[in-house]
Parts: C-alpha cells; sequence; structure tokens
C-alpha cells in the first residue's frame, strides 16, 4: 500500500511537471505578448522594453522555464503581472468559494444523477425510463448561462427564496450548486442506468432473487454498492473538472471562485496566473484520481491495489 | 535662489483658481447613505502609478489626488493639490504651490517631497508603470527609463510647499499629464512598507479611502472624512461588488439591490431598457472620448496606395453599422470624437458610395477588387459589425476574410503589422486626457507606427509628426485657439491620407438606482468613468 502511494505520488509529480512544461510551452510560442498588455496602448517603446526586462521576459525561454520551475518547487507561484499580487494569494482567497461550490454541485449531481439512474434502470425500457433518459440528455446540452439564469430569475428575483447571487451562507450555495447538479446530473444518470442494469443481470442478483429477498434490499444492498464503482471515477474526474474553475456559473451568481480569476488572466495573458490555475486544477484531477482509486478497495473487496 | 526670484518675476502668474473654473456645488446635495456598484471584472490594482483599466481608473481618481484635476462632469483643467501654478515665460518650467493641510490617509501631511517622490516613482522603470511615457517631456526623463538616474533631474523641492518641474521641452500636454492616474501622489513610507502590494494597500489624499477589500468578492470605499476638498463627498460609503453578470446586475438593480451596474446596460436588454419610460429615465446618456475606426496597414498592398483607402472610407455604410449596436454610437467622419477640443465641425467626410469607390478602385488599377483579411476581436458586437464591413467591402469587389481572435491575438497582429486591415471594436482609443495631442502620437504618429506599437496603419508621415511636435509645443495658454486649428489641420491631413476609416463615437449610457442624485454629468463624466464617485449622492 505505501508502495503503491508512493509510487502514484511521484507519478502525479511527474503529471505536474509535464503539465506545467506544455503550459508553458503554449503560453511562450502564444501570438500575444504579454508585455504589450502590461505597458497598455500609450507606452512607448521603451516602457515596452523596460517593463520585458524587469519581468525577465527577455531570457531565452529555458532559462525563464527553469526560473519558474525553481520558484515552483519552493511554492512560489511568483505575482501576477497586471495585478502584482502573488499568485498564490490570489488563488488561495478563492480556494474556499471553488471547494465550497465543488462540494455542492457534486452532492446535487450525485442526488439527482443518481435518483434518475437507478429509476431508470429498474423500469427499463418503459416510457418512463425513456422520459427520465431524455431529461438527462437535455441536461447535459443546456447552457450553463440560461439554467443559471432561469433558475436565478424564478427562484431568487420573482420567488425571493434565495439572494440574487453573491457569497457567503448556505442560501447562497444552493442555486450555484443546483445549477451545476442539473447540468451534470444527465451523465450520472446514464452512467448509474447502465451500471445498474449490467449488475442487475448478474448471477448474484439472480441468487439474491431466488432467496426471496425484498425487492428494495436488492437493489439497495447488493445492486447499489456494486453498481456504483463507476461512479466513484467519475466524481475524480469533476473534483479536477470543478477545480478548474466554473466560469459561467461563478459570474452568474457572482461567485468568487478560481474560474473568473483564470478567465479574466486568460484575456490579458496574465501568465503566472493561468499557469498557477493550471497546476492547481491539474494537481486537482491528479489528486481526484488517485483518491477514487484508493476507496474503490473499499467498496469492492476484489479490487487490490498493486 | 537669486535666480530664482530673477525668473519668477517674468512667469506668466497664471492667479488660480480663476471664478467660473471651478464647480458649484449642487445645493439638493446631502452628505450621507451609501451605494452598491458591481463590475463583472475583478479589480486588478489601485495602484495610481499601474492602474490603466477603465474600471479602476475613476476608483484611483477618489482614493489619490494630482496636482492638477478637472471640474466634475467636464473636461476642463482646475488645481488639485496645487492650489496654483506659475509657467514661465519659454513654457519651459512649472512651479506648483502645493495647498497647505494636505493630509494622507495614514494622517501625515503631504509635501512637495511627496510630489517629487511619486514622479521619480513612475518614471523608474522597476515600477512598470505603463505611464511612464507620458512624462517623456520632463528633464532627465531619459536617463530614467535608461536606469542610468533614480532621479528625474527636472524636478525639484524649491520648500516643502512649491515643486518646481523644468520641461526639456515645451508641451501644451502637460497640466493634462499632472492630472493624470500616473501623476497622482503616494507617501513613500506606505509605498515602502506594502511594496508590490500597495495596490492592494493604497494610500492617498482623495476622498475616499480603502475601508475592506476582499479579492473576488466586494471592495468598500469610506469617506475620507478628513478630505482637503470640504464638502465631499457626499456618501458615507461606496460597495463595488465584483464578479457579476451586467445582466444579474440589473435584475438586481430592478430589485433595488444595487445602484450603478458598473458595465453598463447588457446589449441584450438595451432595447428593453429604453422602450420602458420607467427604466429609461434613470439612464443617462453622454457622448465619451473615443473613436471606433477601421485601419488599413499602408506598407503593404494595395493599401499602400492612397486612393484604395480613400475608396474603402467610401465604401463603408456608417449608419447600418450603428443600427448594429443599437444605435448606442453616433457616425464618425474624422479620427478626434465630437466633444475633444480642435474637432472640426465642418468637415463632411467621405461620402458614402459604393460607386464612386468602386470607381476609385478602378483607376487604381483594381478593376476587380483584391483580396484582404481583416481583423476583429471575438467578442459581441464586434464579429457582427466585422461582418457588416465585410459585405460593404465585397459591395466594391473586396473580399475581406474574417479573423475573429482575443483581444490580445489583434493587439499582436496590429503591432508586428501583420494584420492588412483591423476593425478596432473593443480596443478602439479613449482618450487618456482631453487633448487633441492624446489621439495623435501613439495611434497615428510615426513613434507609434515602431513593431508592437498602437498605430496598426503604420501610418508615419513625417511632416505631420513636426506638425504635431509644433502644436504641442505651443504651450502658451494665449496660443491655445491657434494650437487647436493646427491640431484640425493634422487630422485633416490624416482624412486626406486615408490610413482609417474612421466609423463611429459610442455614446456612453450609464443606468442608476431612482434614488441617485447629482447632474447628469456626473454620471457620464468624460474623465472620470464611468461616474464620478466624489460628488454624486443618494436622495433618501
Amino acid at each position: 500500500m505505501a508502495a503503491y502511494l508512493l509510487r502514484r505520488l511521484l507519478q502525479s509529480a511527474l503529471i505536474l511537471l509535464g503539465v506545467s512544461f506544455i503550459t508553458f510551452v503554449l503560453l511562450y510560442v502564444l501570438p500575444a505578448d504579454p508585455v504589450r498588455q502590461i505597458a497598455g496602448r500609450s507606452a512607448t517603446a521603451q516602457t515596452v522594453e523596460n517593463i520585458r526586462h524587469e519581468l525577465g521576459l527577455d531570457q531565452p525561454f529555458v532559462i525563464q522555464y527553469l526560473h519558474y520551475l525553481w520558484g515552483m518547487v519552493q511554492g512560489d507561484l511568483g505575482r501576477s503581472y497586471l495585478q502584482k499580487t502573488e499568485v498564490a494569494a490570489l488563488i488561495a482567497a478563492r480556494l474556499p468559494a471553488t471547494l465550497l461550490l465543488m462540494l455542492g454541485a457534486i452532492a446535487c449531481e450525485l442526488v439527482i444523477g443518481l435518483t434518475m439512474g437507478v429509476f431508470a434502470a429498474l423500469r427499463r425500457g418503459t416510457a418512463f425510463d425513456h422520459s427520465l433518459m431524455m431529461v438527462s440528455f437535455v441536461t447535459v446540452s443546456a447552457p450553463q448561462f440560461v439554467v443559471g439564469l432561469l433558475l436565478l430569475y424564478v427562484f431568487a428575483v420573482q420567488l425571493g427564496w434565495f439572494p440574487i447571487g453573491g457569497y457567503g451562507t448556505f442560501a447562497h450555495l444552493v442555486l450555484p450548486s443546483l445549477t451545476l447538479g442539473i447540468l451534470g446530473s444527465g451523465w450520472y444518470s446514464r452512467m448509474m442506468r447502465s451500471s445498474m442494469l449490467d449488475v442487475l443481470r448478474a448471477d448474484f442478483i439472480r441468487t439474491a432473487r431466488a432467496k426471496g429477498l425484498s425487492r428494495a434490499r436488492i437493489v439497495l444492498a447488493h445492486a447499489l454498492p456494486n453498481a456504483i464503482l463507476p461512479v466513484i471515477a467519475m466524481i475524480g474526474i469533476d473534483i479536477g473538472v470543478f477545480m478548474g474553475g466554473i466560469v459561467v456559473v461563478e459570474s452568474v451568481f457572482g461567485w468568487p471562485g478560481i474560474g473568473q480569476l483564470a478567465w479574466q488572466a486568460i484575456q490579458r495573458v496574465d501568465i503566472p496566473i493561468i499557469m498557477g490555475v493550471t497546476l492547481v486544477s491539474a494537481m486537482a484531477i491528479v489528486l481526484g484520481n488517485l483518491l477514487a482509486d484508493l476507496i474503490t478497495p473499499f467498496i469492492d473487496p476484489r479490487i487490490k491495489l498493486k | 535662489m537669486k535666480t530664482l526670484l530673477a525668473s519668477t518675476a517674468v512667469m506668466l502668474a497664471l492667479a488660480m483658481p480663476v471664478a467660473g473654473q471651478d464647480y458649484t456645488p449642487d445645493p439638493n446635495a446631502r452628505a450621507r447613505g451609501s451605494i452598491v456598484i458591481t463590475y463583472k471584472d475583478d479589480v486588478a490594482t489601485l495602484d495610481p502609478a499601474i492602474g490603466y483599466d477603465w474600471q479602476n481608473w475613476s476608483m484611483i481618481k477618489s482614493l489619490f489626488d494630482g496636482l492638477m484635476d478637472y471640474v466634475p462632469g467636464t473636461t476642463t483643467l482646475r488645481p488639485g493639490l496645487a492650489e496654483s501654478y506659475d509657467i514661465s515665460e519659454d513654457g519651459m518650467t512649472y512651479t506648483f504651490h502645493l495647498r497647505p493641510g494636505v493630509k494622507f490617509h495614514n494622517g501625515r501631511e503631504m509635501t512637495a517631497e511627496d510630489v517629487k517622490y511619486s514622479l521619480d516613482r513612475v518614471t523608474n522603470p522597476a515600477t512598470q508603470s505603463p505611464g511612464a511615457g507620458f512624462f517623456g517631456s520632463i528633464k532627465g526623463y531619459d536617463a530614467m527609463a535608461d536606469g542610468s538616474a533614480t532621479e528625474l533631474e527636472g524636478v525639484k523641492v524649491i520648500d516643502p510647499a512649491t515643486v518646481e518641474i523644468t520641461l526639456s521641452r515645451p508641451d501644451a500636454t502637460f497640466l493634462h499629464v499632472m492630472a493624470l492616474n500616473f501623476a497622482h501622489v503616494v507617501p513613500k513610507e506606505e509605498v515602502e512598507k506594502w511594496g508590490a502590494d500597495f495596490g492592494r494597500h493604497p494610500v492617498g489624499t482623495g476622498s475616499y479611502k480603502l475601508g475592506e477589500w476582499t479579492v473576488g468578492q466586494r471592495l468598500v470605499f469610506e469617506k475620507n472624512a478628513d478630505n482637503w476638498r470640504k464638502g465631499v463627498p457626499y456618501l458615507d460609503q461606496i460597495t463595488f461588488e465584483v464578479g457579476q453578470e451586467p445582466i444579474v446586475a440589473l435584475l438586481r438593480l430592478q430589485k433595488g439591490a444595487v445602484d450603478i451596474p458598473g458595465d453598463g446596460i447588457p446589449p441584450a436588454k438595451f432595447q428593453e431598457v429604453m422602450n420602458d419610460p420607467e427604466q429609461a429615465k434613470d439612464v443617462v446618456e453622454g457622448g465619451q472620448l473615443q473613436t471606433g475606426y477601421i485601419t488599413m496597414n499602408v506598407t503593404t498592398p494595395p493599401f499602400d496606395q492612397k486612393e484604395v483607402r480613400q475608396a474603402i472610407n467610401m465604401a463603408i455604410n456608417k449608419d447600418r453599422i450603428v443600427q448594429i449596436i443599437n444605435g448606442r454610437a453616433v457616425p464618425a467622419n474624422q479620427p478626434l470624437p465630437p466633444s475633444m477640443p480642435g474637432y472640426t465641425k465642418d468637415y463632411k467626410g467621405y461620402p458614402y458610395d459604393p460607386e464612386k469607390a468602386r470607381a476609385m478602385l478602378a483607376e487604381a488599377g483594381l478593376p476587380d477588387g483584391f483580396e484582404t483579411e481583416l481583423y476583429v476581436m471575438n467578442t459581441d458586437p464586434n464579429p457582427r459589425i466585422a461582418q457588416a464591413i465585410q459585405q460593404d467591402l465585397a459591395a466594391i469587389g473586396v473580399k475581406a476574410s474574417l479573423q475573429s481572435l482575443a483581444q490580445a491575438n489583434v493587439i499582436e497582429a496590429g503591432g508586428n503589422g501583420s494584420a492588412p486591415m483591423i476593425w478596432s471594436g473593443g480596443m478602439a482609443w479613449i482618450a487618456d486626457f482631453p487633448d487633441p495631442s492624446n489621439f495623435y502620437g501613439p495611434i497615428l504618429g510615426c513613434a507609434g507606427a515602431e513593431p508592437g506599437g498602437w498605430n496598426w496603419a503604420k501610418y508615419c508621415n513625417e511632416a505631420l509628426d513636426e506638425k504635431a511636435a509644433a502644436a504641442d509645443a505651443m504651450a502658451d495658454p494665449a496660443k491655445s485657439d491657434e494650437r487647436l486649428k493646427l491640431w484640425s489641420d493634422i487630422f485633416m491631413q490624416v482624412m486626406d491620407d486615408a490610413p482609417w476609416v474612421p466609423v463611429f463615437n459610442e455614446q456612453r449610457y450609464t443606468m442608476k438606482s431612482t434614488r441617485m442624485g447629482g447632474a447628469d454629468d456626473l454620471y457620464v463624466d468624460p474623465v472620470s468613468i464611468p461616474v464620478n464617485y466624489d460628488y454624486v449622492y443618494v436622495t433618501e
């Protein structure tokens, strides 16, 4: 187990190194000059060159990358080109909101998605099943902006049950989580349905039925735990997606998550922030997957970590 | 001191403040209340040497002051931290007499040393100020820019209340430069205490001081009770909520939870708001010092032919483009916007005449037109505007393919000269200060045509550059009219050479809650965009 963990962590470090290199290369070859963005439109050629020099952007690529790496291993993600603030501080300030929304969203996705999936599987082939799958298809295709705005308009503006955007209390969390939950639930319901169908066909379910167990017991105690495995892997991926930021939902609800930071940085070619957010979300994907893999053997003893 | 006294004798003493140049306070204004303003983007920095976007521009103006300022709601200069100033007869030396008793938010009194420190700081390359170049006319600037000096030779502290600035060339725009945010006065001890984080912990002399800043959520400005400008600000507090979609801000305004949506009325809702009298009455419309234009790279065939550029000028249907943006602009016929001094009122511009345009192309040896590329920023409404331009060009046989890219990529293509045509929308020129000079150098002068510069037409007319330099050397206020006439001539010559198609001047629409008070001019202030925070008030 310890060896496994060590190997996986080592792998993770390599992945992060790779991500940092590829992102750095991409940003370097991008046909947009970050110095122009900082210097603004009125800057003279000399001002531009002075800023380039101050930021070390006049140095060869390899030196720039090694410099970044050296900072990174010491936990220094540099300072934003435009805001001049430390990138680590900017990300840290937005981390709690990002994590909170991630938890809320995944909880909503699971409740909605798994319920739909299980019921669809149990009523396979019926009109109920078809309509549920239709709904899940619609939700995964619906634009975040429209769903978010609709929920905001109905439940916050018209009914006044929730605040119109913002951050701070549980009430603020409900609508953005629900928006993401509805949108993401389609993936979970489809996954859950097909996984459930596979399990319901398995021999041990037939045995359980033959033993005369109640239908509820068969579904909850025997089928569900076995069918849920792929869902756990999916949560692992979702963690990474949400940590990368959910730009649209965040801006509809005024949620101070990491997505808005990344979006603004991309617009203005603020490389240290783009690098920082990319690394944090890559790390989240890696850790999310690792976590999913670590949990799996506890749910299904047939799986062993090697 | 002797020489100084001697020169003082020949100084043109401009008694300031001159009556009528200052602002008459609103008799209905009451000092009370707090308001909420929303923005989509987070505030980048509140360091006056660094902040250079339209969102933090007026925030910084409320936190800091410069030697010069503008009469609220106008483009008229008035003294700020300087109570008065003298200009030497040759226009090379400015002596500013500081207002006594002005205190920074930390309680320390502001002195001439602070003015000097602030100017040294903004021109020091280590500060990375995007505005350093504005100070190019101060003696010793070049030594600062190339790193060989750490203090501006031309800035001298005479006594704690007097600072003397010597120029290396006469500069008619110098007082405007002293009113720019980049020239705002900062306290040395606070800058040194916070270092690069000063932009998050701003300390100035302004009407408001920063109360709270929760990154990604909100900033709270609190009234500076000890403000040197007596009676303002009226508001006790302003809360800026960031990270908010404009459409949500509008919904919240309708619910009474927001007073000013800082990003304006979202285009999709514009017609709906303006057609509803109840909402439209809370919208203030005004001009702004902005021009949207199409550049043609004069170094790239066939745009190296003047006739071709003139033909393109006649091919563009500006009225239709204005319709595309719901009439939120007025068609333009010259680079300067109508509210800018030096605007040529009786100039009619190129008529919209596709027939004639086609004939001119034929004369230029291009009877079948040609193929080219039109670069455009990829956010609405710019691609739609570019499509309209594309259709207009097609009507005279010019096949333009659209390159719809992120802002930074368009700027890069414009700077390195690889874009034959650019629609400037989203990056269009907004004046840094209300003087025609600011509409020439960086975007039409030879200096801006260097690689990486903002003169995307790569238009460089040396004779015109000389004229521009001559106009900027006319620092004597008595020659102001003559100077503006010269500028008008310069822009007329630009129109004849036709490196641009001026398309429109965007109008500004500021929406506010019903309880907001104060003259309309304050809500479309040409200098404090979007709103002059110091002078607006609430009526309940």
